[in-house]
Order: C-alpha cells, then sequence, then structure tokens
C-alpha cells in the first residue's frame, strides 16, 4: 500500500524523470519523445514502488524483471536506470550515439539493467512468460513485469504469448499497456480497433485492471492487486497521454519520433523544471 | 551408442535420444515444441521430465521469445519444430532474441529439406541454412548421421551460445562408429582422392561417398569432405582439400544459394588459384509432393545423378 509521502515522492521522481529524458534528447535530433513521455509514471512505479531491485547488482538472480517490450521508449528507462545509480547520469547524453552503450532500442547485452533485446514489436511479452515459466522451475520466487504499447497490440505474437501466460496461469506475471491511443502515423484503433480492450483480455484469461496510467496512487495500487492475484496473469491498462507533461506534444502524435527544434526544446524544460504537479 | 555402421536411421531419432540422455543429467535443459513433439521426437523427454517441456501450441514466434526469456533465467533450452517453421516462420524473433541478443537457446529444424517428402513445398525447407547461416554469433550444424546428430546436440548443450541444427526425417544410413569425436567447425575426411573434392552436409555425406564410388569407376579419385558445422564454416580445411583439385564441388539439400554452396563459393572466391566450383542442390525452384527417394531421384540428387553432373562439369 503506498502511503502520501511515497506518493509525493515518486511524483517528484517522476518529473525529474521527464526533465532528463528531454535533457537527453535535446533538440534537432529525432527522438521518441511521445511514448518515452507517456510511461513515466508506470515506468517510476515500477522501478521505485515496486520492484525488488539491488542497484548494485543489476544481475541479481533473485531480481524482479522489468522487460521493456515496447522497445522504442527505452530512454524513459535509462533515466531511471541513471537515477538509481545502475548506468552513469553523465553517459545519459550519449544517447544514440556511435560506441555508446545507450542504444536508440534495448540491447540486454548492451546495457546494464536491461533485461532484453526488443525494438522489433510484439516479442517482449513472449519473453517474459519465459522469464516466469523459468523462475518457477527454478523456485527463485520473482516477478516479472513487461510493458506493452497499445499500438504493439497490432502484432499478433501478443496474443499468441498471450494465451500462453494464462495457460501456464503465470500469476507472477504483470503486464501494462500504455494506452496512449497513438502510434507512429495515427490513431491505434483507426488502423485496427483494440477495443474492448479490457474485455479481450479478460477473454484471454487475464485479470484485467484500467487506472489513469499518470495517477501514482492508481498505478501502485494496481501493481499491488497483481501481487494478489492467484492462477492468472494481470493486465494493468494504463490510460496515458501521448508527450504527457510537455503541452505542445500531448496528444499530437507528430512527436512519435520526431525532431524538436530548439526552441521547442527550451520551452520543454522551461514547463518541465517549474516543477509543477503533471497530474 | 546404439547405431551400427550402415543402419538407416533417422537424424530426428537421434535428437529424441540425445535429449533424454541431456535431460538425465542436467537440470537446466527445458525442451519446447510447436504441436509437432511426437514427430521431432521431442516426446519422450517430455514423458519424462513432463515439468521441462512445453507444448507452446502452433506459435513459432512465440515459443522462440518464450525460449529466450527462458534463457535469460539460466536454462538451456531447445526449441523445436519442423525446420519449415524455425527458422522461416521466426527469423526476426531469431535474428532479435538469440543473434543480437546471444541467448542461449537452440533451434532444432527437423523434417528439413526435400526428404520431408508428402507434404510437399510447403513443408520442405530449404532455405533455413541461408536464413540462420547470415546472422552473427549463430552456429549452424547439420549432421550426416544419427551418431553425428546425437554428438551435434550434445556439443551444442556445451556451448552457452545459440545453435541451429537441421535434422531430418530421412532414413540415412550410419556412416559414424562408435568412436566418432564430433567437434563443432571440425570437417572428417571421409575418403581421401586426388582428382577432385565433394563438400557435402547432412544426408548429403553418404550419397557423396556414394557417388565418389561411381566416380571411382570411371578413373575419378574423390575427396569427400563432411561439414557439419556450416557456421562457422571451416575454411581452412575447406582451402586446404580444394586447392589443387580439378573440381571442387557441394552437396546439400537446401537450395544452391545461402547455403553450403554459397559459403564454400564465398570462401573460393577471395583466395587465388581455386578449382571451379559445382553447387549441386535444388536450383530455384519448389519441392512437391512425392516420397523422399523419388525426389531425390526427379532433383538430380541421387549418386547416379551427381555422378553425371559432375562428369559433365569436368568435361567443360
Amino acid at each position: 500500500m503506498v502511503d502520501d509521502l511515497k506518493l509525493a515522492e515518486l511524483r517528484a521522481t517522476a518529473r525529474e524523470l521527464r526533465y532528463h529524458i528531454i535533457n537527453m534528447m535535446g533538440a534537432g535530433k529525432p527522438h521518441h519523445f511521445g511514448g518515452s513521455l507517456s510511461i513515466v509514471e508506470l515506468v517510476t512505479a515500477l522501478y521505485f514502488y515496486k520492484m525488488r531491485y539491488d542497484a548494485r547488482d543489476p544481475r541479481w538472480d533473485g531480481r524482479d524483471r522489468f522487460v521493456m517490450s515496447k522497445g522504442h521508449t527505452v530512454p524513459t528507462q535509462y533515466v531511471a536506470l541513471a537515477k538509481m545509480g545502475v548506468l552513469p547520469m553523465e553517459d545519459l547524453p550519449t544517447l544514440k550515439r556511435l560506441g555508446s552503450i545507450l542504444q536508440g532500442h534495448p540491447n540486454a547485452c548492451m546495457t546494464p539493467g536491461l533485461e532484453a533485446c526488443t525494438g522489433s514489436l510484439g516479442q517482449g511479452l513472449s519473453f517474459a512468460n519465459g522469464i516466469a515459466m523459468a523462475a518457477r522451475i527454478r523456485h527463485l520466487g520473482i516477478r516479472v513485469y513487461c510493458l506493452l504499447g497499445d499500438g504493439e497490440l497490432h502484432e499478433g505474437q501478443v496474443w499468441e504469448a498471450a494465451m500462453g501466460s494464462s495457460t501456464h496461469k503465470l500469476d507472477n506475471l504483470c503486464a501494462m499497456v500504455d494506452r496512449n491511443r497513438l502510434k507512429s502515423q495515427g490513431a491505434v484503433d483507426e488502423a485496427k480497433s483494440l477495443e474492448p480492450l479490457t474485455g479481450k483480455w479478460e477473454a484471454f484469461g487475464w485479470h484485467a485492471i484500467s487506472v489513469d496510467g499518470h495517477n501514482l496512487c492508481q498505478i501502485c495500487d494496481a501493481l499491488d492487486e497483481a501481487e494478489m492475484v492467484r492462477g492468472k496473469p494481470t493486465v494493468i491498462i494504463a490510460e496515458t497521454v501521448k508527450g504527457k507533461g510537455v503541452p505542445f506534444m500531448e496528444g499530437q502524435f507528430q512527436f512519435h519520433n520526431a525532431p524538436i527544434t530548439r526552441k521547442q526544446w527550451e520551452e520543454a524544460m522551461r514547463v518541465l523544471s517549474l516543477g509543477e504537479e503533471v497530474v | 551408442m546404439k547405431w551400427k555402421l550402415g543402419d538407416r536411421v533417422e537424424t530426428r531419432i537421434a535428437y529424441g535420444e540425445a535429449l533424454l540422455e541431456l535431460g538425465k543429467h542436467r537440470q537446466d535443459v527445458v525442451v519446447l515444441d510447436a504441436d509437432l513433439q511426437r514427430s521431432n521426437m521431442t516426446h519422450a523427454f517430455g514423458q519424462a521430465h513432463p515439468e521441462r517441456f512445453f507444448d507452446m501450441g502452433v506459435a513459432e514466434a512465440d515459443m522462440v521469445c518464450t525460449a529466450a526469456g527462458m534463457a535469460a533465467t539460466g536454462m538451456i533450452v531447445f526449441a523445436t519444430s519442423f525446420a519449415m517453421f524455425v527458422p522461416g516462420r521466426a527469423y526476426d524473433q531469431i535474428r532479435l532474441q538469440l543473434s543480437y541478443g546471444q541467448e542461449n537457446v537452440k533451434i532444432v529444424g527437423v523434417s528439413a529439406g526435400l526428404t520431408q517428402g508428402p507434404d510437399g513445398a510447403t513443408h520442405q525447407a530449404l532455405d533455413d541454412v541461408a536464413l540462420v547461416r547470415q546472422l552473427p554469433g549463430m552456429t549452424v550444424l547439420n549432421p550426416a548421421d544419427a551418431t553425428e546428430a546425437y554428438r551435434a546436440v550434445v556439443a551444442a548443450a556445451e556451448i552457452a551460445t545459440p545453435v541451429y541444427i537441421r535434422l531430418g526425417r530421412y532414413p540415412t544410413p550410419v556412416i559414424f562408429g562408435e568412436d566418432y569425436q564430433f567437434e563443432i567447425g571440425a570437417v572428417p575426411v571421409m575418403r581421401r582422392g586426388d582428382d577432385i573434392v565433394i563438400c557435402a552436409t547432412g544426408i548429403m555425406t553418404a550419397l557423396a561417398l556414394d557417388t565418389a564410388e561411381i566416380l571411382a569407376d570411371q578413373g575419378i579419385e574423390t575427396s569427400v569432405l563432411n561439414v557439419p558445422t556450416i557456421k562457422p564454416l571451416n575454411t581452412e580445411a575447406i582451402l586446404d582439400a580444394a586447392l589443387g583439385k580439378k573440381l571442387c564441388v557441394t552437396m546439400e539439400e537446401h537450395w544452391i544459394s545461402g547455403g553450403l554452396g554459397s559459403a564454400v563459393a564465398e570462401t573460393l572466391a577471395e583466395v587465388r588459384n581455386t578449382p571451379p566450383l559445382l553447387r549441386i542442390g535444388v536450383r530455384d525452384k519448389f519441392g512437391q509432393s512425392a516420397t523422399a527417394d523419388e525426389l531425390l531421384e526427379h532433383y538430380g540428387l541421387t549418386p547416379v545423378h551427381m555422378a553425371e553432373s559432375i562428369l559433365n562439369a569436368m568435361g567443360e
């Protein structure tokens, strides 16, 4: 159960992560701004509230695992890992530069703290299933989290995996869907409709929880609830806003992967450094 | 080893036996299949170790990524289906999770090649080696008989990197005895002759030996190399055998582009004074439904046909 003091701390952390995301991405180069900003609260709740994790030993066998299936938004994970001390803060500006350990999409061999190589969408939930199944064989007692984009749910493999998770009663697994409703080129549901989304997951044998994906209290409660569910996996469907926290990006698919101008960058940094409540 | 020289045994049988043996000694071995366990011989492992066997359903892409997640959590995983579907159906997953991610997963493609037989072209993988051979960090094994298949499976389990193992359902003669030592990358010389060299892989090695007999009757002395490791290719062994010969021949139950023939062509092309190359395999065509033997005959992969192709090539 998350208390008010912890919530205030988490909100401050989320603000800080947003600031670092924009700071590291900078102006003039294309980056995945929109989706990186929509998942900030989800990633914050995982790393700074829920997960059992030792930042001094990111390969610890007993750690909870977080698979970033929507690999293009790994910058948010980078800044979270940097804040925890898993990655050096000074490495953040090397994002996507030649020789950097911070690749545009996750490479688990290269970057401490990452669990899987993703970026070709649709693969992460299967990978998370594999961790959860192996953890059961090995009696590791860990929990596995997997973050999916809503556009990613167009990939058929996600549903192959979703059937597997419930068939194997993977109650040590919690998936999260970043339901920001925008993919790279426009509205998710105009290309292929996902609704009824909660009903789909339930029909696939999952326990589904809907939350406001920017409300840390709701997210933390949902993560707690997921841990108590027995006999089935849980999915948290998080209603989010693409570009959340930077007003001119909010709800705009054009910032899925695009450069921003110097002026826009300064504006974003100004807003984020004011320390206003995001929610 | 339970197979005698000359016995005709499908390499998939050896796979099943090797898995049982591995499962007995190693608690970290997990076997996955995509609803073909009775055909791929993984069923017996499942009976012996139900907690470490999973029927993943008809979902090869999911199977490969699940295997990768298990490997990342300390297991060594044999992910099995027909060679048509792994790698074919799950190429993107193999590239990202196994090659780029270097997860300890062994992809086992069974019923590879024309000798899959009656199911026809839809089930006859002739491109599987081409798909995996280009992937960085992959090891690609195509054993010639049951003995070699058994040893190759055990050897694959001993390395911590991804491996593709190509197996078949054609009862191919056992050509290696009990004392055979399999080593990844080794190229056993099956026969020595000064005129030409044949580099053969998979079931074609036994057929290459028969071809060499026919050629000997025509006064042509043939070296036969068995090349079970297509990647990393032992280019030194192949160049050693090829230099000074009148012709280098490759034999594979695969399209002639992308597989062993291509690998040998690439090797010879970078060196001066190498012999001309004849690639024997399936030439830019799909297979079709028939018995395995009818297909080998129809596509020119019997010793008689291949000897003829070689004589033609030498005459040119």
